[in-house]
């Protein structure tokens, strides 16, 4: 397995200048196409805007501009669309909560048939209209193998409408409809979908994770995804500091310590087949990852974990580490 | 030319003529030969730079189309019943994004309890979807009446549903003249959008509208159907000059002139009511008849100008609200008939439930002359419903007992 983490010799930073210019950031670059432009109503700290822009931007700089956006119902498109404004600068189109995949499969149908061969697609959509409400649309894009890139950002609860629980909502976690009461307080144990995995299992070109945290891998991801033709799937986590009850300066950092302790793998499959993973560069517990969260505070006491969820959740993290050789040496690289 | 064709084949050809860009198909009975005759015929060839999607729910057939409309393409569908109220959501939205695709609604009743029969309760229950609803009274029309939906869904901006009664049309095999690429190519034109997603001018379609421009958004949705009026009108009188034939329009009259009955009906059973005015008509009897072609939306001029001469109303409808009556029975006296003038609403054809002449000639035969509004069913089986009321009855009267009896242990 190829280990994206190996080829990095800079730090995280947008705009490094240690990288050549061809490996800096999309949004490190003044070109960039701000396809999600400022004057949005997305809370402070939204994991899910700066995603969102960060993947559109890639994917407007991978085709020369020649994109269409599908967005499923969500906080995305409540807060970049009030009419009379919009804070969209690409071609964008918006029908339900539950279909962007096959109102995208619509748009790329429109495209092909036309000849417009180089106009390409992205859905996106959260973890809500993705893993829930729209899972059927999306499953069936995929056995379609339709053209287009569908880019889930996963804040794992249902935000716009007050933070309910979601397919994507990890163990423990409060939310409005998880709430912290009765003998398993939050989201219960043994819950929920790992979708990414079940994307793989369509066997379609191409499945990766990602996370706001690292730009240069999202985007690589991104611009990946959109040199491949047929149905692709990219899921980002977005921490959410409204659901997650954190600080909105902690968003980036967040987003980190969940791929490092664990919790959320990054890793790239093509045809079912998962073809690299990023190593973890510095292990932590995932007590750090939870101590940050209001939704994770009832599992601690004075700093100490009050029963043994926060071990259940250490161990879900060991099994990602395992299933994915996340803890393996860095192979030495040119 | 004149084949001798199953209904849905007939509207399949018609489709095709129409040189659809994406057709979704999900299948469902008894739409489904229409799709597979279009899956066919695109992929033999013989309709040109078309994508025929296969897709997993009728939710996702609608939001292709849906996709592919506001992209550019000239899209179609069709389904029935439960599939119709699964894309419901989907329904909704299209109108209200404004986009011209035209759909066939094999109507069929819905359940529970199951059943895959015609009638229009489908139809019925989304009538306020913000579509254009057209009903067709045989195969020729239905095949017509697509040639027409296309013109009018994109003249106006709208979504048209265009209902065909389920088996009594799509599984009838019957004489229709399918026109030529020739003729329908003059008839309609090649598809401009008003509005397109396009990288090189990009547009927000679908944004959040709130209080202060909803009820405009709403209001215009309105004058929208408003104006349809005119454009179906013309629709039809073009198709009358290009084709020869007349098909479609607003309603059509049966001997409305001079009569005090006047039955109000949709869809294929016109031609059974047609037959029995006849009979009376030769009996000396004034009855007369209105077809109405277009439900949404509904044409109140022309249907209270068609019952001008009435001193009596049947509507005779294949659909029931629960707890109020007949849904065309409510539009008929909405549209401004007086209520000195007693109006029968007769549900009939429930399910597939056969309408035959006889039926109808009795129950007109019997109503005689009413001097209020009544609700009937025609050929009710009235002792099974009266023995189920009286059980029904008993168990409530022993349910408090059986409760008690149930709480003791």
């Amino acid at each position: 397995m190829k280990n994206t983490q190996a080829k990095r010799k800079a730090t995280y930073t947008i705009g490094n200048r240690l990288e050549k210019e061809s490996d800096r950031a999309v949004q490190a670059s003044p070109d960039r196409a701000n396809s999600l432009t400022s004057g949005h109503r997305a809370c402070q700290g939204c994991g899910e805007a700066l995603g969102a822009r960060m993947v559109v931007d890639a994917a407007m700089r991978a085709t020369k501009g020649q994109l269409i956006v599908v967005n499923a119902t969500g906080c995305l498109e409540v807060f970049s669309t009030p009419y009379p404004e919009t804070a969209w600068k690409t071609a964008w189109l918006h029908s339900l909560f539950g279909n962007a995949p096959a109102v995208a499969t619509g748009v790329v149908a429109a495209m092909e048939v036309k000849g417009h061969n180089n106009v390409r697609v992205l859905a996106h959509g959260g973890d809500g209209s993705t893993t829930d409400i729209g899972f059927g649309c999306l499953s069936g894009m995929f056995d379609r193998n339709d053209d287009v890139l569908y880019v889930c950002y996963d804040n794992q609860a249902y935000m716009n409408t007050g933070v309910q629980r979601s397919s994507a909502t990890p163990p423990a976690a409060r939310t409005a409809t998880t709430p912290i009461a009765g003998s398993e307080p939050g989201n219960v144990f043994g819950t929920g979908k790992n979708i990414p995995l079940i994307a793989m299992a369509h066997q379609i070109p191409y499945v990766a994770t990602a996370t706001v945290a690292d730009a240069r891998d999202l985007e690589a991801k991104v611009i990946k995804a959109m040199s491949m033709r047929g149905a692709r799937y990219l899921h980002v986590l977005v921490p959410c500091p409204l659901g997650w009850g954190s600080l909105p300066r902690e968003t980036i950092h967040l987003a980190r310590l969940a791929v490092q302790c664990g919790l959320y793998p990054l890793f790239e499959a093509e045809h079912g087949e998962v073809t690299s993973s990023t190593t973890i560069r510095q292990p932590v517990p995932v007590e750090e990852y939870l101590k940050l969260q209001r939704r994770f505070a009832h599992l601690f006491k004075g700093g100490k974990p009050v029963d043994d969820r926060v071990a259940r959740t250490q161990a879900i993290a060991d099994a990602n580490i395992r299933r994915f050789n996340l803890l393996r040496e860095e192979e030495s690289h040119s | 030319m004149l084949k001798q064709i199953e209904g849905s084949r007939a509207v399949a050809e018609s489709v095709a003529l129409c040189r659809p860009e994406v057709i979704c198909a999900y299948p469902i009975t008894p739409q489904t030969h229409i799709v597979e005759g279009l899956g066919e015929l695109v992929k033999s060839g013989h309709i040109k730079d078309c994508k025929y999607i296969n897709v997993e729910s009728e939710f996702a057939a609608l939001s292709v189309a849906i996709g592919s409309s506001a992209a550019g393409a000239r899209a179609y569908t069709a389904t029935s019943s439960q599939g119709l109220l699964f894309m419901a959501e989907a329904v909704f939205n299209a109108s209200g994004l404004g986009l011209p695709i035209v759909m066939t609604l094999g109507n069929r009743a819905i359940g529970a309890p199951l059943n895959i029969w015609n009638d229009h309760s489908d139809a019925m229950s989304l009538r306020d979807a913000g579509w254009i609803q057209i009903f067709a009274e045989n195969n020729q029309e239905a095949c017509d009446l697509h040639i027409q939906a296309f013109r009018i869904a994109e003249a106006l901006s709208c979504p048209v549903m265009v209902c065909v009664d389920g088996f009594i049309l799509t599984h009838a095999v019957e004489q229709v003249d399918v026109p030529t690429q020739e003729q329908v190519d003059s008839y309609l034109p090649a598809f401009v959008p008003v509005q397109l997603l396009d990288p090189a001018k990009p547009v927000s379609i679908g944004v959040v509208v709130g209080p202060d421009a909803f009820t405009e958004a709403r209001y215009l949705e309105h004058k929208k159907q408003l104006r349809a009026y005119d454009v179906i009108t013309k629709a039809s009188a073009d198709f009358k000059a290009t084709f020869g034939r007349d098909s479609g329009g607003l309603v059509r009259s049966y001997h409305t002139e001079d009569a005090d009955t006047v039955i109000v009906a949709m869809g294929s059973v016109i031609g059974t009511l047609k037959d029995m005015i006849d009979d009376k008509r030769k009996q000396g009897q004034k009855i007369g008849l209105v077809s109405i072609c277009m439900f949404r939306p509904f044409p109140n001029k022309e249907v209270q100008a068609a019952l001008k001469s009435a001193k009596h109303v049947i509507v005779l409808e294949k659909s029931i609200t629960a707890g109020q009556g007949g849904v065309l029975a409510a539009h008929v006296r909405a549209s401004g008939l007086d209520v000195s003038i007693p109006l029968t609403t007769v549900i009939a054809g429930l399910g597939g439930r056969p309408i035959p002449k006889k039926s109808l000639s009795e129950f007109v035969e019997r109503l005689g002359t009413p001097t209020t509004s009544e609700l009937h069913f025609l050929d009710l089986k009235q002792k099974f419903v009266e023995s189920e009321l009286k059980k029904i009855e008993e168990e409530r009267c022993a349910m408090p007992k059986k409760a008690v009896a149930a709480r003791g242990k």
